[in-house]
C-alpha cells in the first residue's frame, strides 16, 4: 500500500528522530511513505476566525497536490494533522469557501482525499497484531505514558480520532510492542503549545503537571507524536526544573522511535541524541541498545 | 354521492395579503372539482363558526376539509362544533398550510394547495369510523404509575370513573419511591406518597395492573381497545399474603436498578416494604433456578405455595374511553459520559443514587456512605447540569428539577455529616418555584454549601479521591478538589420505550423522545390524539409539584370528556 507522505516543516528539521524512525518502520511493516512532491509548510494553525480564509491556501494547496498524486494523505505531525484534517472537512462541505480558496490558489479541490494520521495507519491499515508478529525486539514491559495531547483529538467532532474523552490507541499499540501503557490523567491535556513562544513559564507548568503526573503515576517514559509536545515536555525540562526543585525528570520518546525499537532496527538510526532527555541510559537499562 | 366543502382561513399577518382564494377555485376546478368554498371571515372567531354552520348547512355539506395554519388549535374545538351540528367529525379533516407570511409566495401557494387536495382525497369516500356507532366507554387507562398516574388515577376513581393503572414495575410510586425527601420542605418522600399508593391500591374504582406493559392500541375516543401484556411474576399474586419470606431466604444477592448500583436486591423481590401491591416478581435473568438450574428456595419456603416457575405472560383486553401517559423519565446515563469517566470512576454516583444513600429504607439505612468502600465522605462534589444545557454534545435542554434538588442534596448531606464538606458546580441557578429560592438562600447562608460557578472539566480516581477539575468562573481560576464522593445531577429522558409506546398511541415525540402535547401553553396536557392525554415527566422534565399539577389537568380533562357523552 502506498500512502502520500507529507512530513512538514519540524519533521524535516528539529523532529528528525520522529520522521527517520517513522520511514524506517514503513518499511519494514511493508508499506510505502511516497513524500509529497513540493509540499510547503501547512499554515500550523487552523484558522479560529471563520473569514480568515488566507489562512486555508496552504493546506488546501497541499490536498490539492496530494490528489493529483494518491488517494489518502499521511502525516507524522498532530498539528499539521490537525490542520490537513480539518481543512478537508471544511473543504468538503462549505461550499463558498471552497470555490473562495480554489480561486485563489488557482486550483480545483473537492475535498475528497482520505486524510490519515499515521497511527491510524498502524491500527487500520497494518493491524496491531501484525506489529506484534513482525516484532523483533521485546521492549520487557518498559513502562510508557503516552501522551495524546490536543491536536490529535480536538475539535472532536472533526477529528474523529478514537474515542474522543478516553482515546486507546496509543495504549494499544504500546501493548503490541512489550510495553506497559500507563493510565494518567493528564494524557489528553495541554502540553503549554505556543505559550513556549511568549509565556514560556505558563508552557512549562503545563508540561510540568503532565510529566510528573506521568512520574507518579509509575511511569519510565513518556512518549508523543508532536514535536510541540515534544519540545515542552522533552526540551524545557531544564526550565522545569529551575521552579520546581522536586522534579525528577523523564525521557520523551516519539513512538516511532519505540516502535521502531521494537522491528528491531539499529538503535544508531533512531536518532537518539536529539531526544534533549537523553533515553539512552534507560533504554540500556533495559538492554534495549 | 359525498357532499364535500372546503374552508380556508385567511388570517392575515401584519397586513400581507393573502392569495387569492379564486385561485384555489381555479385549480381545483382544473382537477375537476368544483366544490364550495369559504373563506372569510377568520375561522378562529366567533363569526366565523358561525360562517362555517350556515356554510355547511346552505350546501348541505356532511364533510369539511379546513385548512389553516394552526390546525392543532383549531382542530378540537372544530370538532366538537361538528358534532353540535350533527356531522361524523372523523369525516372532516384539519389541515395545516403555510402561515399568512410564507403563504403569500409561490411555493406557498402550491404546498396550500397540495394539502386541500389531498385532504379532499383523503375523505372522499371514507367510511364513518367504528367509534360513532359503538358506546362511548367511560374507563380510562393511566399508564405509568408513577406520582403523576397515581394523582390522576385518585381524581378519576374519586370521580367515580373505573381507572386500570398500567405499570412496568411490579408496584406503583415511581421514581418518588426512589427519593428520600423532597424539596423545599424536606418532607420525606416515601411518608407523603405511600398514603396515595396505598389509597390507589385500596380504591374500589382503581385496578392496578403491575409488571405489564401495553402492547397495543386501536380505536377511537370514548372506545380504545387496549390489550396489556402482564409479564409472568412466577408468582401466584392470588395466593401470595406478602409475607416477605421469599426475599428473606432467597440466595441470589443481585445489584438492583432501583438501588441504582449503590445497593443490592434479591432475584425474587418487591421495590420496597411498602410496595403496593405487597407482592414479588421474580427477576429470571439472575434467578439461581432460572439461570442454573437448581435451587428452588422461595418455592421451598413459601408458606402459601404461591411461588410458581411456569407462569407465563398474560394477555389483558380491556375497553376504555380515554388514556393518559404518564410514563415519566430516566437519568441520562453517567456511562455515556467520557470526561467523568464513562461510569468508571467509583465513587461517581447519580442524583438518584445518592437518594437512595440519603433514604431510610435505602442499602445503607439513610447513612451517607460511599459505594467503594463504605467509609463517610468528607469532602462531596456535586455537579449540576450534566448532560443538560449542553447542546453540543448532550442534551441542549434545562431538566429544571437539578439546581433544586442539588441543593437539597447538599442540604441533607450536612444535615448528616456536620463536618463535611459539600460543593456544588453549577451553571445558574434556577429557582422558580414557591419557596424555592428561600431553600437555596439557607443552604448557602446558613449551611455554608460552597456554590462554585463552573463547569468541571474531567474526574478520575486517584488514590481513594475521585480528583474534580473544574473552574469557578466567578474568580476566573482553575479548581481542583480531591473528593471523597461525586454526585452527578444527569439530565431528565424520557423512560425507556417511550418513544415506542408513544408510536402504537399515534401521539407524537419530540426530537428527544418527549411526549409532544397539542400546544405548550394553551393545551399543555392534551396529546394530538383526541382521548389521548399527557402528564409528568414524559412530557418533559418537571418536579413533583409540576407534574402533580398537570395529573390533576390531565384528570379534569378526562372527566369534561366523559360528562360530555
Amino acid at each position: 500500500m502506498v500512502y502520500l507522505y507529507f512530513p512538514g516543516c519540524t519533521l524535516y528539521t528539529k523532529a528528525q528522530n520522529l520522521d527517520e524512525a517513522g520511514r524506517e518502520c514503513a518499511k519494514v511493516l511493508g508499506f510505502e511513505l511516497k513524500e509529497l512532491s513540493n509540499w510547503t509548510c501547512c499554515g500550523a494553525t487552523f484558522p479560529l476566525a471563520k473569514d480568515n480564509i488566507m489562512a486555508l491556501a496552504p493546506p488546501v494547496r497541499i490536498l490539492a497536490r496530494a490528489k493529483e498524486e494518491g488517494s489518502t494523505l499521511t502525516t507524522l505531525c498532530s498539528v499539521c494533522f490537525n490542520v490537513i484534517k480539518r481543512t478537508n472537512q471544511l473543504i468538503k462541505g462549505d461550499e463558498e469557501k471552497r470555490e473562495k480558496v480554489n480561486t485563489f490558489i488557482e486550483m480545483d479541490y473537492q475535498g475528497d482525499v482520505r486524510v490519515l494520521h499515521y497511527l491510524e495507519i498502524l491500527k487500520q491499515e497494518v493491524g496491531f497484531d501484525t506489529i506484534k508478529a513482525t516484532m523483533k525486539r521485546d521492549l520487557q514491559g518498559m513502562k510508557v505514558a503516552p501522551f495524546y495531547g490536543c491536536m490529535l483529538l480536538r475539535p472532536f467532532e472533526e477529528m474523529q480520532f478514537d474515542d474522543k474523552e478516553a482515546p486507546t490507541i496509543f495504549e494499544e499499540l504500546l501493548e503490541a510492542i512489550s510495553c506497559e501503557p500507563v493510565d494518567f490523567p493528564y494524557k489528553i491535556e495541554c502540553c503549554g503549545a505556543f505559550q513556549s513562544v511568549g509565556a514560556p513559564e505558563v508552557a512549562t507548568e503545563c508540561a510540568y503537571a503532565v510529566l510528573n503526573s506521568a512520574l507518579k503515576n509509575g511511569a519510565e517514559a513518556v512518549t508523543t507524536t508532536c514535536p510541540l509536545c515534544q519540545f515542552n515536555m522533552d526540551s524545557m525540562q531544564k526550565e522545569i526544573h529551575e521552579h520546581h526543585n522536586d522534579f525528577r525528570g523523564i525521557p520523551v520518546i516519539y513512538f516511532t522511535q519505540l516502535l521502531a525499537l521494537a522491528l528491531g532496527l539499529p538503535a544508531e538510526k533512531l536518532e537518539f541524541q536529539r531526544n534533549d532527555v537523553d533515553p539512552r541510559p534507560l533504554l540500556k537499562e533495559k538492554g534495549l541498545i | 354521492m359525498d357532499r364535500i366543502g372546503v374552508v380556508l382561513c385567511p388570517c392575515e399577518l401584519e397586513g400581507v395579503p393573502l392569495f387569492n382564494p379564486e385561485v384555489v377555485v381555479e385549480t381545483l376546478k382544473g382537477r375537476g372539482e368544483v366544490l364550495p368554498l369559504i373563506h372569510d371571515p377568520p375561522i378562529c372567531s366567533e363569526s366565523g363558526m358561525e360562517a362555517i354552520r350556515a356554510f355547511v348547512e346552505n350546501n348541505e355539506l356532511d364533510r369539511v376539509v379546513v385548512a389553516c395554519s394552526k390546525p392543532e388549535l383549531f382542530g378540537p374545538p372544530f370538532k366538537k362544533a361538528l358534532r353540535r351540528w350533527g356531522l361524523n367529525p372523523s369525516l372532516s379533516e384539519v389541515l395545516g398550510i403555510p402561515p399568512a407570511p410564507e403563504r403569500a409566495s409561490e411555493g406557498g401557494i402550491q404546498e396550500a394547495l397540495r394539502v386541500i387536495q389531498n385532504g379532499i382525497d383523503e375523505i372522499r369516500g371514507r367510511k364513518p369510523s367504528k367509534s360513532q356507532k359503538s358506546p362511548f366507554v367511560k374507563r380510562v387507562m393511566v399508564i405509568g404509575g408513577g406520582i403523576t398516574g397515581i394523582t390522576a388515577s385518585i381524581d378519576l376513581g374519586n370521580a367515580g370513573y373505573e381507572v386500570l393503572l398500567v405499570d412496568r414495575l411490579p408496584s406503583i410510586g415511581g421514581r418518588m419511591l426512589q427519593l428520600s425527601e423532597t424539596f423545599p420542605t424536606l418532607d420525606c418522600a416515601q411518608c407523603t406518597l405511600t398514603p396515595k399508593t396505598v389509597e390507589t391500591g385500596q380504591h374500589p374504582h382503581i385496578r392496578l395492573i403491575t409488571h405489564a406493559e401495553v402492547e397495543s392500541v386501536s380505536g377511537d375516543v370514548g372506545n380504545f381497545l387496549v390489550k396489556i401484556r402482564r409479564k409472568a411474576a412466577y408468582v401466584d399474586w392470588e395466593k401470595c399474603t406478602g409475607c416477605g419470606l421469599c426475599q428473606e431466604k432467597c440466595p441470589s444477592k443481585v445489584p438492583s436498578e432501583f438501588e441504582r448500583g449503590v445497593g443490592l436486591g434479591k432475584a425474587i423481590y418487591t421495590l420496597s416494604p411498602q410496595a403496593v401491591p405487597n407482592k414479588p416478581v421474580i427477576n429470571r435473568e439472575v434467578c439461581r433456578y432460572f439461570t442454573k438450574g437448581k435451587c428452588r428456595v422461595c418455592e421451598k419456603v413459601c408458606p402459601a405455595g404461591a411461588i410458581d416457575y411456569d407462569q407465563e405472560d398474560t394477555l389483558i383486553e380491556e375497553r376504555v374511553g380515554a388514556i393518559i401517559v404518564a410514563t415519566g423519565f430516566d437519568l441520562y446515563p453517567k456511562e455515556e459520559i467520557g470526561e467523568y469517566g464513562y461510569g468508571d470512576v467509583p465513587d461517581v454516583i447519580d442524583g438518584l443514587a445518592f437518594e437512595r444513600l440519603n433514604s431510610a429504607s435505602g442499602p445503607t439505612a439513610g447513612e451517607i456512605r460511599r459505594p467503594s468502600d463504605g467509609r463517610v465522605p468528607k469532602e462531596v462534589v456535586f455537579i449540576q447540569c450534566v448532560a443538560s444545557r449542553d447542546p453540543e454534545r448532550y442534551m441542549p435542554y434545562c431538566s429544571r428539577a437539578c439546581c433544586m434538588y442539588t441543593a437539597k442534596h447538599a442540604r441533607l448531606y450536612k444535615h448528616k455529616v456536620h463536618d463535611g464538606r459539600a460543593y456544588i458546580f453549577y451553571m445558574d441557578i434556577r429557582s422558580m418555584g414557591k419557596g424555592y429560592e428561600e431553600f437555596i438562600q439557607q443552604g448557602v447562608e446558613e449551611e455554608g454549601i460552597l456554590y462554585l460557578r463552573g463547569r468541571v472539566s474531567r474526574l478520575f480516581r486517584d488514590n481513594n479521591h475521585v480528583v474534580v477539575w473544574g473552574a469557578d468562573t466567578l474568580t476566573g481560576k482553575k479548581v481542583e478538589i480531591a473528593a471523597d464522593m461525586v454526585v452527578l445531577a444527569t439530565a431528565m429522558i424520557p423512560s425507556r420505550g417511550a418513544k415506542e409506546l408513544a408510536e402504537k398511541l399515534h401521539i407524537g415525540t419530540d426530537e428527544y423522545g418527549f411526549l409532544t402535547e397539542a400546544q405548550w401553553k394553551l393545551y399543555p396536557v392534551e396529546s394530538g390524539v383526541e382521548g389521548i392525554y399527557l402528564a409528568g415527566c414524559a412530557q418533559g422534565p418537571k418536579d413533583i409539584a409540576d407534574t402533580v399539577a398537570q395529573g390533576n389537568a390531565a384528570a379534569s380533562k378526562v372527566q369534561a370528556l366523559f360528562a360530555q357523552h
